[in-house]
């Protein structure tokens, strides 16, 4: 739980700075452990409800355990043609998980979303939001190795 | 032949956007320097006078916007970046900021001396975080060059949420809150972050500030289209040859961006549908190609010029499958805040859903018209206004993609 606290109290007196005290959390979990929501509502001096309203808020924070590797695949409509669902396909086949489960080492979390902004090279992956374009089945396993 | 021009992206490929000095010894930062050799409201009256309009979508006279805020007597104003673009196709933000961040900043300077205000905040969505790290490191380069003077700027990152691209939604997310809408009057310019007038214009808006003041706002509004001057980037995806952007004047016509510029339909294949303006606008038809992207022409036929994002789709395309899977988009994406959208995208998401299975009927296609023309006007925001357009434009240019699915 200190350590909760040492990551949110940086953020204490910049206004509006539970949503980038959130950020450093998920930064250090790749998720927003549930304590931390209720620490964050002290720091900030909010209700505890409210604090859980914003970190439910915004998709790119997840309360509650994920992978370490958090992989997202776009399937916004530029994505959606280029043929994303293939890549799903072959992610969860690869992984041997569905989309929003995580592997059972820790490893991997599957999460679908929507477009990421780098749709020269649809579609698109991004892993820990880092971007890989012009997916294809094929290359799923080679992206894959870089963090197993 | 359509030809690109860079205002926007004018040093694009030509400078070391890490490097402050490189900017500087292209010409940055003398317009903020010019700016504030001149009276407040002769910046903002050459604003006004280029007819510079807001490039995030909604298109209003920026010039007008900084006036707003200009008049309130407040101590403390504050300047808004929207750097949140969400719009699916869209990535021309990123390109401006990741190649050339000081133009943005240099903008955002020269608007704080117009209005009044010492301190900006550039909101930037939480799927770029390498935007950020830029966007800091050159305002860092900015502050340690002493350019800047009193003004201050800081980064806060989105959480991924695309209604947040609403100025007063925005507002609300830098202030810690959910990103939800606010009901308006007042407009920010006058009420707006933290209770004090705020300008929100977007990144690309910001970019173009600095050439006006340095060529003058006569020489802005003789570029493109007159009811909307300038140049536009735009973002090329799907079907398309060449998935790439581009900045072209606003007085070139769909048909050079996807033909000319874009290099036709990919595959061989043949045209069929364009979607401009990001996943929120309106589905074009073959027939109305010879529009020119500018504001007004595409809000005549029905469309929108919007994010600029151009999403082209050939012959082969399902368009009721597309527009299904927009229909999931928005129903993820609305806030909640307001019962038109909040239900108004789940039941449109679910009978999309239901025709693209085939398991739909001709009742359905007239419920969603209904229910479409219902959102338009009584959503609170600007998400669940243009929620329907895909739906609506698609039932009447694409109406036989509906009917064989039923048929």
């Amino acid at each position: 739980m200190a350590n909760y606290e040492d990551i949110i109290s940086k953020y204490q007196d910049l206004p509006g700075g539970i949503i980038e005290a959130y950020h450093a959390l998920q930064r250090e979990y790749s998720y927003i452990p549930e304590d931390a929501v209720r620490v964050a509502a002290e720091v900030f001096g909010i209700p505890t409800a409210k604090a859980w309203g914003v970190a439910t808020f915004y998709s790119y924070f997840k309360v509650g355990k994920r992978g370490k590797n958090v992989i997202r695949i776009c399937e916004s409509a530029p994505c959606h043609v280029a043929g994303a669902a293939e890549v799903i396909a072959a992610l969860e086949k690869e992984l041997g998980i569905k989309m929003g489960d995580t592997t059972p080492d820790g490893k991997f979390t599957l999460e679908l979303c929507e477009c990421v902004g780098q749709c020269q090279a649809t579609p698109v992956i991004t892993v820990n939001s880092k971007p890989y374009g012009d997916m294809t089945p094929e290359k799923v396993a080679g992206v894959l190795a870089e963090y197993r | 032949m359509a030809e690109e021009m860079r205002i926007v992206l004018r040093n694009y490929g030509k400078i070391d956007p890490l490097k402050i000095d490189d900017y500087m010894a292209a010409g940055g930062y003398k317009s903020l320097e010019k700016a504030r050799s001149m009276k407040q409201t002769e910046v903002i009256e050459e604003v006004k006078k280029s007819n510079l309009r807001g490039r995030g979508g909604a298109g209003f006279n920026a010039g007008m916007k900084w006036n707003f805020s200009y008049q309130v007597q407040s101590e403390e104003k504050y300047v808004v970046c929207n750097a949140d673009e969400g719009e699916p196709g869209t990535y021309k933000d990123r390109i401006i900021m990741e190649n050339d961040p000081q133009s943005v900043i240099e903008g955002m300077a020269i608007c704080g001396y117009a209005i009044g205000s010492k301190k900006g905040y550039i909101y930037c969505r939480g799927e770029y975080p390498y935007v950020v790290d830029t966007l800091n490191q050159a305002i860092a380069q900015a502050k340690a060059k002493g350019v800047l003077g009193d003004f201050d700027v800081e980064v806060r990152m989105g959480g991924g949420a695309y209604v947040c691209g609403e100025e007063s939604a925005l507002i609300e997310s830098i202030e810690g809150h959910r990103g939800e809408p606010r009901f308006k009057p007042p407009f920010p310019p006058v009420i707006g972050l933290w209770q004090k007038p705020t300008i929100v214009n977007n990144v690309e808006t910001f970019a173009n500030i600095p050439i006006i003041i340095e060529k003058g706002g006569d020489w802005y509004k003789a570029i493109g289209a007159p009811n909307y001057p300038g140049t536009k980037v735009l973002t090329l995806t799907g079907d398309v040859n060449n998935r790439t952007f581009f900045e072209v004047p606003t007085n070139t016509t769909i048909r050079e961006v996807i033909f000319g510029l874009g290099g036709g339909i990919a595959g061989g294949k043949k045209f069929k549908a364009v979607q401009i303006g990001g996943t929120s606008g309106g589905f074009i038809p073959e027939s109305n190609l010879d529009t020119s992207i500018d504001f007004d022409s595409m809000n005549s036929i029905g469309a929108v010029l919007g994010s600029g994002a151009v999403f082209v789709m050939d012959e082969s395309r399902d368009i009721v499958d597309v527009v299904a899977r927009i229909a999931k988009f928005f129903e993820h994406e609305s806030c909640g805040k307001c019962s038109p959208c909040r239900e108004g995208t789940k039941r449109m998401h679910e009978m999309m859903e239901r025709l693209n299975a085939g398991e739909g009927s001709a009742e359905d296609v007239e419920l969603l018209g209904r229910l479409g023309k219902v959102m338009s006007v009584a959503c609170l925001c600007g998400l669940g206004q243009a929620a329907p357009a895909p739906v609506l434009t698609t039932i009447k240019n694409f109406n036989a993609d509906y009917q064989a699915k039923f048929n």
